[in-house]
């Protein structure tokens, strides 16, 4: 891929533009019930170490046995990054000391990941979309947690999240932007989810990304960059980047030049600081793991999970808007959670598909939002709203009543149709009825006539009145005509 | 190839292994011996030969995914020297 070639943001400096450079990686836990190498549980929240085996307390002499799940969740998600799985792949020892590696060193893959070259098309809020290569995705361990807070001078260790598999995803160098960094992971976030192979929750500290950023002058060769470590939320990765940008581009311009080092984004400060401990260069002494032969996979295996693959927010978009006639944006907006697609799907299903798109996106979706609830603990289901659209499709009742049915169906819950029924909500198509009501009105009204007719548009007071005088529910359309043929306009 | 003093050191500091200044030279000396002792390999030809991961062929064994362990934290810490309400204790690690 051709960098020059990308939509660039650039940055403007005090001395000319200037292009910023991003490359993520990003550790995805692994949906499974028990660790990569042992069989503890990977359940978030338990008590200190009550998650932990021997394996994971690394106990001399225990040995660790693959987690075939695991195994299948990486190449799952592989296929759904469209990369290349490798039927042969090499675990690796990455040697460093700290008190929640027990083992000293970590288990991952160096030389030869289990998943090769891949991409991700992002999709950015003006519709445009950028394509995010991806460089390989391995197979590793999680450490455990220090808590540092509990003891003037001793930390604690929980060695529950020890041994939890993780997926580090690593992104070539493609990223331009802060905007685009945050929808890669959004995106990415958003086919994790799809796949099922890791729940996304980055409170719970499921997705974690580490940040890549240089800058260089537009065209020329890469700068030096700066790892913004361990960050869990798509917002700060925004500001983490702005930030560190800056930073770089105002030293440069004063003639300095970048130290590569590895630094931390202090969300409550709003800016980036180097991490103390640097005087060393990390020296991992990656050799192959002699416990471990390496895994290999048959191309029958990778197949089988390729054919039971779910439809990916891609696939799903361009459905939604091939078949079923929904704009790029909506479309977007409605894969972007499986749960919101699964929810819409439910309710287009044999119904107008827009007018349900419509519906999900601005009546649930704002609702939704405005009291903080996810779709699905919507009190609202998608048969009820599916139930709406029914009613609106076959002029039972009207868009406005619509949006009363919707609210008695959100505060009080019901059958939509017998609702209607029992409050007499339906929209009266009868021309007798409306005819009464019309005739009443032009009798009374005899000044306002004269007006319509000297001028129609005047003719929308009795459309209002007539509207009031059947409480909402006359048929606007019937309205309209029989106004028009009695005013002999 | 060999090791010089400074090598030696990393390669202590990076074990952990607190190494004396006067046992350096010592240490220089056993290694340099054993790299030396290992190079001999380097006689022989390899070329496009697999490495060996084991001495009859065999798949890697793996298991189910379900939970089978745990839920026992105090043989977990039934050997550290230090814990607390759960916990292993250190040392801080961080000021």
């Amino acid at each position: 891929m051709n960098a020059q070639q990308k939509p660039s943001r650039l940055i403007k400096g005090e001395t000319g533009d200037w292009e910023v450079v991003i490359g993520m990686e990003v550790h995805a836990q692994v949906t499974s019930k028990s660790k990569l190498f042992s069989g503890a549980s990977t359940e978030f929240g338990g008590a200190p170490n009550s998650h932990v085996s021997l394996v994971d307390a690394a106990m001399p002499g225990m040995l660790p046995v693959i987690n075939e799940e695991c195994v299948r969740q990486a190449v799952r998600t592989g296929l759904g990054l469209k990369a290349k799985i490798n039927l042969r792949s090499v675990f690796d020892r990455k040697n460093y000391f700290y008190p929640d590696l027990p083992q000293g060193y970590q288990i991952s893959q160096y030389k030869q990941p289990v998943v090769g070259e891949g991409e991700v098309v992002v999709d950015l809020d003006n519709g445009e979309t950028v394509t995010v290569g991806i460089e390989r995705l391995h197979l590793e361990q999680d450490a455990g947690k220090s808590v540092h807070d509990r003891h003037p001078s001793m930390s604690a260790v929980d060695l529950n999240r020890s041994g939890v598999a993780l997926m580090e995803i690593v992104s070539k160098p493609d990223i331009r932007s802060s905007e685009h960094a945050m929808a890669y992971v959004t995106k990415l976030r958003s086919i994790l989810r799809y796949l099922g192979t890791c729940d996304g929750d980055m409170e719970k500290g499921s997705l974690r990304a580490d940040v890549n950023v240089s800058v260089r002058r537009p065209g020329e060769a890469l700068g030096t960059r700066c790892e913004i470590k361990n960050m869990n939320s798509i917002r700060f990765i925004g500001q983490a980047i702005e930030y560190e940008a800056r930073r770089q581009i105002e030293i440069i311009e004063d003639g300095g030049a970048i130290d590569q080092e590895t630094r931390l984004f202090d969300p409550a400060r709003g800016e980036t600081r180097s991490m103390r401990s640097k005087e060393e260069a990390h020296d991992y002494r990656y050799f192959p793991d002699p416990d471990l032969l390496p895994l290999e996979l048959s191309p029958s295996m990778v197949a089988d999970l390729k054919a039971a693959l779910p439809e990916l927010p891609d696939e799903k978009k361009a459905r939604f808007v091939g078949d079923l006639g929904l704009s790029a944006y909506d479309a977007g907006h409605l894969v972007a959670e499986r749960e919101t697609a699964d929810y819409f799907e439910t309710v287009a299903k044999g119904r107008d598909a827009k007018l349900a798109a419509n519906w999900v996106i601005n009546e649930l979706s704002g609702r939704l939002n405005k009291e903080g609830l996810a779709i699905a603990s919507s009190p609202v289901s998608a048969a009820q709203l599916g139930g709406v659209i029914e009613l609106i499709g076959d002029k039972t009742i009207s868009g406005k009543i619509a949006k009363d049915l919707f609210e008695i169906l959100w505060t009080e819950g019901g059958d939509p149709r017998e609702l209607v029924k029992s409050r007499g909500m339906a929209q009266v198509t009868d021309l007798g009825a409306i005819g009464g009501i019309i005739d009443d009105l032009i009798a009374k009204n005899t000044d306002k006539v004269e007006q319509a007719k000297a001028n129609p548009k005047a003719m929308m007071w009795f459309v209002g009145q007539a509207m009031k005088a059947s409480g909402g529910k006359a048929s606007p359309q019937a309205v309209n005509d029989l106004l028009k043929s009695k005013l002999g306009l | 190839m060999s090791v010089d003093a400074d090598t030696v050191r990393r390669i202590a500091r990076l074990a952990r292994i607190a190494v004396k200044d006067d046992e350096i030279e010592h240490l220089k000396g056993e290694l340099n011996a054993m790299l030396a002792f290992v190079e001999q390999l380097g006689e022989v030809n390899v070329d496009g030969v697999e490495p060996m991961t084991s001495v009859t062929p065999m798949a890697m064994r793996q298991r189910a995914d379900a939970v089978t362990d745990g839920d026992d934290p105090e043989a977990m810490l039934a050997n550290a020297p230090n814990s607390a309400d759960g916990f292993y204790m250190v040392p801080k690690v961080i000021e």
